[in-house]
């Protein structure tokens, strides 16, 4: 039966060539539009950690005052909360974080002198972020105390400097000084990269991870100033004239991650940290009442809108198209099925049940949606092909064909066309047998 | 006569497509969509466009800026002592016509320092805030900006100033944009402000040159900036050289420059793939964000446009066919081709009016939605009745053919059994 309606859909198609042409390709440029959109939006929008992304937390506190940033604390902290939220250990796991350039050396003369990025963070930090290491692991949270000059790095840097062998144990020269290194990193590059969206803004949240990690306090101890930060009034922190002040200042440059295991321990920390803002107004440093914040990792992305806006609107514009297009087809399927009409009146006439018309005229809804949906994956590959000339390049190459996204095209371009189908396939099987027959007759 | 005649028409046509009522609210429907998505996607292809064809006001195209790092444990002074020795090599290295030495540059997308200017000493008021650029005596003119009143700095202004030092240049140069901000009543030139740090007279005001962050949220601030007569001394954050070519084509100036730079000895790291920039290449990458909006709306609304043109000619060529009877009825009681094509246009100019009436409003409302969302600006009333004109026309055009192939309907149809 089903095969014969599917003949019927083929030989109606030939009959109205035209009509089908244009229906197969509105649905393949609407579902195509959106597929492309939607790879994007998808991989723009994605987990970086989905097996912990629940439990990690970004803290933020106001010491700025309610002017700036609409009644929003700052997005890092300033080194004395920094410090104060990290040695207070009120969370499971906790390490603070900002981002570092240096001049790194090592003693293989062939390699020259390289400026390269990287973080300073606390000994939590790799195992909070699930941090895998090719060689060796993290330094202990006693070498966060002893400011010990340990560094983990990445292996595409231990590939350079060493060639991939295994550098555990052995030195590197950062900004002159000889760390030694206690980890090369495995694969790792979470998108976005969310431990330094804080610090480097969105634009930069869908780079590379970077290569060189030392602990936090000995970063300060060597006076390492940060790329960015923000200083409440920069008429007169400018005149900040050297480490120690500028470190006692109100200038907000490292970011801040908890790991809180369940809801009791969430609300136990934003109390602690209600409570730590109001101890800072009662000290008089803060002369506003406490502002405080604990957004989870994926609200904390949202905020800080890591998805690019041109994946948004791109995402919405052709939602809408579809819609358009959607439209459009109901109206086309329409003239479709209702210059069948006679055909319709006599098939009925000859016996045929509402219920036949509509499974007939469904599955010729279907078996255009497979066209369009055909037509559509072979557009959509197209797209993804062409993303490099639409979108920046560190978002497109985040996009791949892979075979899910294959399978939704054809079955978005299904469902399109059968709900698009519904209307004018409801107006087919209202038609009247004996009215079409007498006027033709 | 001829005006009136389409007028004349509308009963016929109201009566047709009140037989019709689904199809023409389909196209009605259509039609509105199209104008709220097309004319917001459009609004923001203009937006975005006007955004990143700003000019910066110098010479962009002769310019390429170089990041040099310096290598540890140098002291400010042997820092200082580089950076003129550097700017004296590059000036003289064959092709180049001038360089500075500065913190940033236009273009950079951040990297700017900020600074409060203030009218008082003891002013409460919030500062105007401005951006820096180091520069000295050679900025102008590497630059490329013109002065339009005072007079340029001379070598013996420039000082070195470090990250950790008071900022009180006692002359600075601002931007026409800055000077007006602080003086709207009079002119900027010889009154003294107050840095950070200290006073400092304006001693000249230059025409257009934009701060070095080129993003959206920075736009009030673009233009105000500040040239301070000082190298900038940061042993950790390095200094930009920028250098003006003589020739557009700088690749062989850049490795000249490279070459002459590394002759001076071992105390730079010069990254050999982000190290050299041109300002043509910064304002590609700057602005790749907007590029890749404008581009993608652009293309949708394209797409969006020929859609809706395909639908009001596979449902037109229908209604054609579907009247094929009545047309030939009409014929033979007289109407000529050229009746029947009006009846059509009209009927497709009055379907795409009320889809306007409708699309116009969807368009205001999803604008005020996307102001909410996504810091748009308020879309002038004016962008959705150009596309009202774009689509009605659209609508004219694709009922063309089906109105042409109505009209070729033969008289003899009407008594013809089909």
């Amino acid at each position: 039966m089903w095969g014969y309606y599917i003949a019927l859909a083929l030989r109606s198609s030939v009959r109205s060539k035209a009509l089908t042409v244009l229906v197969v390709v509105l649905l393949a440029f609407g579902v195509s539009a959106c597929m492309v959109s939607y790879a994007v939006f998808r991989a723009t929008t994605s987990d970086p950690i989905p097996s912990r992304s629940a439990h990690l937390y970004v803290p933020q506190i106001d010491n700025f005052g309610p002017s700036k940033y609409s009644g929003e604390p700052p997005d890092t902290l300033s080194y004395t909360d920094a410090v104060a939220l990290w040695q207070a250990r009120k969370a499971d796991r906790q390490t603070l974080v900002y981002p570092t350039q240096w001049q790194v050396e090592s003693d293989n003369r062939s390699v020259p002198a390289m400026s390269m990025s990287g973080d300073a963070v606390a000994a939590d930090f790799f195992s909070m972020f699930d941090v895998p290491f090719r060689f060796g692991s993290g330094w202990a949270p006693n070498d966060d105390a002893r400011h010990a000059t340990v560094a983990a790095i990445s292996s595409r840097l231990n590939k350079k400097l060493f060639g991939g062998q295994d550098s555990v144990g052995q030195g590197i020269r950062l900004d002159g000084k000889i760390f030694r290194i206690v980890a090369v990193l495995g694969d790792w590059n979470p998108k976005p990269r969310f431990f330094d969206v804080a610090n480097l803004g969105p634009l930069s949240a869908f780079d590379d991870t970077e290569d060189v990690y030392i602990p936090f306090t000995r970063a300060i101890d060597m006076k390492k100033a940060p790329k960015y930060d923000y200083c409440p009034s920069y008429s007169t922190d400018l005149g900040i004239s050297n480490w120690g002040k500028y470190l006692s200042s109100e200038c907000v440059w490292i970011a801040a991650w908890v790991e809180l295991a369940t809801p009791t321990d969430v609300k136990r920390y934003r109390d602690y940290l209600y409570n730590y803002a109001k101890e800072q107004q009662r000290i008089g440093r803060f002369s506003w009442p406490p502002n405080v914040r604990l957004r989870d990792l994926m609200d904390w992305m949202a905020y800080e809108h890591v998805t690019p806006r041109a994946s948004t609107l791109s995402m919405l514009v052709s939602a809408s198209f579809l819609l358009i297009v959607l439209v459009n087809v109901i109206g086309l399927m329409l003239a479709r099925f209702m210059r069948r009409a006679p055909e319709i009146g006599i098939r009925r006439a000859l016996g045929a049940s509402r219920a036949t018309i509509y499974g007939q005229f469904l599955t010729e809804g279907a078996t255009i949606g497979v066209a369009g949906g055909l037509l559509g994956v072979a557009l959509t590959l197209l797209g993804l092909w062409g993303a490099g000339a639409l979108f920046e390049p560190n978002i497109a190459r985040l996009v791949h064909p892979e075979f899910s996204l294959i399978a939704l095209t054809v079955l978005l371009a299904i469902a399109a066309t059968v709900v698009s189908a519904l209307y004018p396939t409801w107006r087919a099987a209202r038609i009247q047998p004996a009215w079409q027959i007498k006027i033709n007759g | 006569m001829v005006l009136t005649k389409p007028f004349m028409q509308l009963r016929p046509i109201l009566a047709a497509l009140r037989r019709h009522k689904v199809a023409t609210l389909l196209i009605v429907l259509q039609v509105a969509l199209t104008l709220a998505v097309a004319s917001n996607a459009l609004f923001i292809v203009a937006t975005r466009i006007v955004h990143l064809s700003r000019p910066t006001g110098t010479d962009e195209s002769h310019i390429f800026v170089i990041r040099n790092q310096w290598k540890i444990d140098q002291n400010a002074a042997q820092i200082d002592a580089n950076i003129r020795a550097d700017l004296d090599t590059l000036r003289n290295v064959s092709g180049v016509r001038d360089a500075f030495s500065s913190e940033a540059f236009p273009l950079e997308g951040g990297g700017g320092m900020l600074v409060g200017v203030k009218l008082k000493p003891d002013q409460t008021m919030r500062p105007k805030l401005a951006i820096v650029y180091f520069s000295d005596d050679h900025a102008i003119d590497t630059l490329g900006v013109s002065l339009i009143a005072g007079r340029n700095f001379r070598p013996d202004e420039i000082t070195a100033i470090g990250p950790y030092d008071k900022m009180a240049p006692p002359v600075i140069i601002v931007t026409r944009s800055l000077a007006h901000k602080l003086f709207p009543d009079g002119p900027a030139l010889g009154r003294t402000v107050y840095l950070a740090d200290g006073p400092a007279t304006i001693i000249g005001v230059m025409g257009s040159l934009q701060g070095p962050y080129a993003g959206s949220t920075t736009r009030s601030i673009d233009e105000d900036n500040v040239l301070v007569p000082a190298r900038y001394i940061d042993p950790s954050g390095g200094v930009v050289y920028l250098v003006r070519a003589y020739s557009t084509d700088m690749k062989p100036v850049i490795t000249a420059a490279l070459r002459a730079l590394s002759k001076q000895g071992n105390v730079r790291l010069i990254d050999p793939m982000e190290g050299v920039v041109t300002l043509p290449q910064a304002r590609e990458r700057g602005y790749a964000t907007d590029r890749s909006v404008a581009l993608l709306m652009g293309i949708l609304s394209g797409l969006l446009l020929l859609a809706t043109a395909g639908g009001i000619v596979g449902l037109s060529s229908f209604w054609v066919g579907q009247r094929r009877r009545q047309i030939g009825i009409r014929r033979s009681l007289g109407a000529t081709t050229g009746d029947i094509l009006l009846y059509f246009h009209a009927e497709n100019f009055l379907i795409v009016v009320g889809g306007i009436v409708l699309g116009v409003l969807l368009a205001v409302l999803a604008n005020l939605g996307l102001m909410k969302v996504y810091e748009l600006p308020r879309m002038p009333l004016y962008v959705p009745l150009v596309g009202a004109l774009v689509l009605w026309s659209l609508g004219q055009v694709a009922v063309w053919s089906p109105a042409r192939f109505a009209a070729k309907v033969p008289p003899v149809v009407a008594i013809r059994a089909e």
